[in-house]
């Protein structure tokens, strides 16, 4: 890890008021000139139960959670004060401080509420030696005091971010700034007094050794903190999707509480519905009917719209689906990360699949590709789905803010108007040939209902151009073909309109490989920096298209290195399967990385996982990352 | 010029515009009750002065499902029990279209039974039309949520353990503000009923007795029916809940016992969904569809919501 950056850990309760604080601070360093990324653990439960959200900040530009941490604010669990004696849930105050300590890195800072946490039970971590060890920076802080002395305990959040602030030499100006918009004047107040005294006695009274102090850093342009959530609804938003139709499941519940509270003022709807099956069927008909729409959901509630997404392939309806996956199978881990839904996703529903699977791995690759999404739907007529995780939609980057000014697009794609509908196929009785056999790259243009000389019959069994029902062999081909053909088309307008939708990194004369997707790239295009830094030579890429495959581009990339590992979160190797499929071969060539205990790769996982493919299967991975050979090994 | 021109159109409609030519012959069994429910949808539409494009019908899976197939409006037959959520979101995306949701009581009551309890509550604005023939047909007449208790077949074969679903009672509790049952053997009360529903500002909910010749002929729909508004036996507010409610538990109890009471049930002014909506600001007044064929509509867009996140 490089000196210059701060990975600041702040820890307590769920429903301490550990996210807001962190969301403002994380913005006070932005607005500093540094380039921020959060990451966000919590346990599946309302309130109390040992969260945590760390904001690394770093005067260059940081593409992942980095390795471990360097600062700890643990405040203490609040809601854990159950005087039950062994209560699972409960009588863990000092977990926010005992849980983190492990990835804590040498030469870090502690700092702990000694008002919240009893003497015995820091005494029990044997805190002290352990601190010699590895030569970290103790500090024993009555932040609950201090919070209580000017308001309410719960203010010691404040307290704690006045220490960091000292104890990092920080300025408390942005700080400062963003406690006036975000707080009612009635908590303000003495939420600033807090701040300064928290501030002013580290300083008077504390004499401190450590070397880390706030980095430095600039930006050229105005930033902007976006979760990978904010940037998929602004994405759909600037599409023109101006329909949403969803049913609460976590880490989709984000965008579809984003989109909520915006889409009405746009002149748009959203419906909360029965489930997951209605959801995506009322997306299905908001588009069949003429407007930009989308729903989605995570692993389990995306399984029950594989019959709403098979209606819309065959239909050739346009919407496009989200599946943020969290660790399953069934209800599995619900707050934390997995990239375990992919083959889930790609194949999910009955018969030949035609549809578009998108897998964006940060936040500016989630605005981009929700953009292409609602593109490629409405132009080719499509179901497509963006397939991201629990990390991707929790956590947050910063952008410039000239980054989101683009045009809105409210394009229909492929749909008619009523003076286009006069010039197309009818038959004999006046109905439209909304399904004509021979068109170009299989897209047949659409009508919307209440369109003069439009009507058709949409179904989802197989039909006959004008959309009768048909089970005549010659038009079942005929029709099957034309979906499909439709993939080739979208490969190509991504090979050839737009730039690759793959992501590139490293050594391009490198014979080591490291291929990944979704939000796993991040570790894997800073260790493969890291990597080439200590004078290794490896090259990375993070694919972004899951369907259609860019076929060319992985054999080519497959084909330039002697070896490549596949790096994944997931215990099957799911995307390494994929490409095998899809190229056919590389079964020696290809291994595995894969890490699925809940947490998202960091950097030195992806080392690791260099060094012992390198090295031989002498060394024993870390219990956190797994190795699965190559086949024939 | 608007984009959706059929909608809103003035002129005399025939009701053979309903009727293509070239449309496949209907795959019904002779004497099957879907055939009355095509006839009065039929003579209903013209009536009540829409022309075919301007009229959704979206239907299920099964027999009744291919009544679109049938019917020549715009169209779009679903799949099992999910005819009514496509049909919601079409009306709320395009709110000038009159949508016809239609399906069987497998589809509607089964399957789509969490459909059809939320679409009555939330008082959609449409006509959802169940073909009530006691017995799944295009699967070969297994039992279904309407069979009666003892009801013998394939499924079943010791008898149905289970007590029918009442298909009335249910929308009313769930919400419905229009509720009927008619039938096929009664095709002009089944019209003017239709036309009543179509005109309903809510969700109009009609249980279409369907006569399955093939696989239920034991079922009551053959006998005569007698019509609860014009029998002077059967005197109830049909704006009152709770009178409508006793009759709907005599109506239902008398279909198993050998009488086929129809007609109106109850209708209510409620508010349709989609007037709430517009009332709080949660949906745009002119139908979103024709926003998009706008060249002078304004398209907000994310940049203006960057304050939050600086």
């Amino acid at each position: 890890m490089s000196d210059h950056e701060l990975i600041w850990r702040i820890a307590g309760g769920s429903g301490d008021g550990i996210d807001s604080t962190s969301q403002n601070f994380a913005k006070a360093l932005m607005r500093s000139g540094l380039d921020v990324f959060t990451h966000r653990h919590y346990p599946s439960r309302i309130r109390g139960g040992h969260t945590y959200v760390e904001i690394r900040a770093a005067g260059h530009k940081v593409q992942s959670r980095g390795d471990g941490y360097n600062f700890l604010l643990a405040l203490g669990d609040s809601f854990a004060r159950n005087p039950k004696e062994g209560a699972y849930y409960g009588n863990e105050e000092i977990k926010p401080l005992s849980e983190n300590l492990d990835e804590l890195n040498e030469g870090g800072i502690i700092v702990y509420d000694s008002g919240l946490l009893s003497e015995d039970d820091v005494e029990s971590l044997n805190l002290e030696e352990r601190a010699e060890e590895n030569d970290w920076h103790v500090f024993d802080i009555d932040l609950r005091s201090m919070a209580k002395e000017h308001g309410r305990e719960v203010m010691r959040n404040t307290a704690g971010v006045g220490v960091t602030a000292a104890l990092l030499e920080m300025d408390l100006e942005h700080i400062e700034d963003l406690m006036r918009d975000a707080m009612p004047e009635k908590i303000l107040e003495p939420n600033l007094e807090i701040l300064h005294d928290a501030y002013d006695m580290v300083t008077e009274e504390y004499d401190f050794e450590h070397d880390l102090r706030i980095p430095e850093g600039d930006h050229e342009d105005e930033q902007a903190l976006l979760s990978g959530s904010n940037a998929i609804a602004y994405g759909a938003i600037d599409s023109g999707c101006r329909f949403i139709a969803g049913y609460p499941m976590t880490p989709w519940t984000d965008v579809f509480t984003i989109m909520s509270q915006n889409l009405p003022d746009m002149g748009g709807i959203s419906e909360q519905v029965e489930d997951e099956i209605a959801a995506a069927a009322l997306a299905v008909g908001a588009s069949h009917a003429g407007v930009k729409a989308m729903s989605g959901s995570s692993g389990g509630g995306f399984a029950l719209m594989s019959e709403p997404l098979g209606l819309a392939e065959m239909t050739e309806t346009p919407i496009v689906l989200l599946e943020s996956m969290r660790a399953g199978p069934s209800t599995g881990m619900p707050t934390k990360p997995e990239q375990g839904d992919l083959e889930f996703t790609l194949y999910t529903s009955q018969g030949d699949s035609a549809r578009v699977v998108f897998a964006p791995a940060n936040i500016e690759e989630a605005y981009e590709q929700t953009r292409l999404a609602f593109h490629i739907a409405y132009e080719y007529q499509i179901p497509t789905i963006i397939i991201y995780d629990q990390k991707l939609s929790g956590e947050n980057e910063n952008v410039p803010v000239s980054f989101l000014d683009r045009e809105p697009d409210p394009s229909l794609g492929s749909t008619l108007t009523e003076d286009e509908l006069e010039d197309l196929p009818h038959d004999e009785s006046g109905k439209f040939h909304r399904f004509q056999h021979d068109v170009e790259n299989g897209v047949s243009p659409r009508s919307l209902p209440g369109q003069k000389g439009g009507r058709f019959l949409a179904t989802g069994n197989e039909h006959t151009p004008a959309g009768h029902i048909s089970e005549d062999p010659d038009n079942r081909v005929f029709q099957m073909d034309r979906r499909l053909e439709k993939l080739e088309a979208i490969r190509t307008e991504l090979d050839e309109e737009h730039d690759s939708n793959q992501t590139y990194a490293g050594d391009e004369s490198a014979d080591f490989g490291i291929i990944t997707w979704g939000s796993a790239q991040g570790a894997v295009l800073e260790a493969t920096e890291r990597l080439n830094d200590q004078g290794h030579s490896v090259k990375a890429v993070g694919v972004s298209d899951m369907m259609p495959f860019p076929e060319a581009e992985l054999t080519e990339f497959i084909e330039s290195v002697d070896q490549a590992m596949v790096v994944e979160m997931n215990a099957t190797a799911q995307f390494r399967g994929l490409i095998q499929k899809e190229l056919g071969r590389y079964g020696e060539k290809l291994t595995s990385l894969l890490k699925y205990n809940g947490n998202p790769f960091e950097p030195a996982d992806v080392v690791e996982g260099y060094e012992l493919n390198v090295d031989g299967s002498d060394a024993e991975p870390d219990a956190q990352v797994r190795i699965e050979p190559a086949a024939g090994d | 010029m608007s984009a959706f021109n059929a909608i809103g159109d003035e002129r005399e409609i025939d009701r053979d515009e309903f009727t293509p030519g070239l449309e496949p012959q209907p795959t019904w069994c002779p004497g099957c009750g879907d055939f009355g429910v095509l006839k009065a949808l039929k003579q209903a539409l013209p009536e009540v002065g829409l022309t075919p494009e301007e009229v959704l019908t979206v239907t299920g899976i099964g027999c009744s499902g291919k009544l679109n197939s049938y019917l020549d409006t715009y169209g779009f037959h679903t799949i099992h029990g999910r005819s009514l959520p496509v049909a919601r979101a079409a009306k709320l995306a395009n709110d000038g279209l009159t949508v016809v949701a239609a399906g069987g009581d497998g589809d509607g009551y089964g399957i789509g039974g969490n459909h059809f309890m939320h679409t009555a509550r939330e008082n959609h604005d449409m006509t959802y039309i169940v073909f009530n023939n006691e017995v799944f047909g295009l699967t070969k007449g297994q039992t279904s949520p309407t069979s009666p208790k003892g009801h013998t077949s394939k499924t079943t074969p010791h008898g149905n353990a289970k007590s029918p679903i009442r298909p009335l009672s249910l929308a009313l509790t769930s919400g419905a503000t229009y509720i009927a049952r008619t039938a096929a053997v009664n095709p002009n009360q089944a019209k003017e009923i239709i036309k009543e529903a179509i005109e309903h500002d809510g969700f109009a909910h009609i249980d279409f007795l369907t006569q399955c010749p093939t696989w239920n002929k034991d079922a009551r729909q053959y006998v005569p029916y007698v019509d609860v508004q014009e029998s002077d036996d059967y005197d109830f507010d049909i704006h009152d809940r709770k009178e409508a409610q006793e009759m709907m538990f005599e109506t239902e109890n008398a279909l198993y016992e050998g009488t086929v009471l129809t007609g109106r049930y109850f209708v209510d002014e409620r508010p349709s969904y989609q007037q709430q909506k517009k009332e709080l600001g949660e949906m745009p007044e002119e139908p979103l569809a024709e926003r998009y064929f706008d060249d002078d509509a304004e398209w907000e867009r994310s940049y203006d919501l960057l304050e939050r996140h600086k």
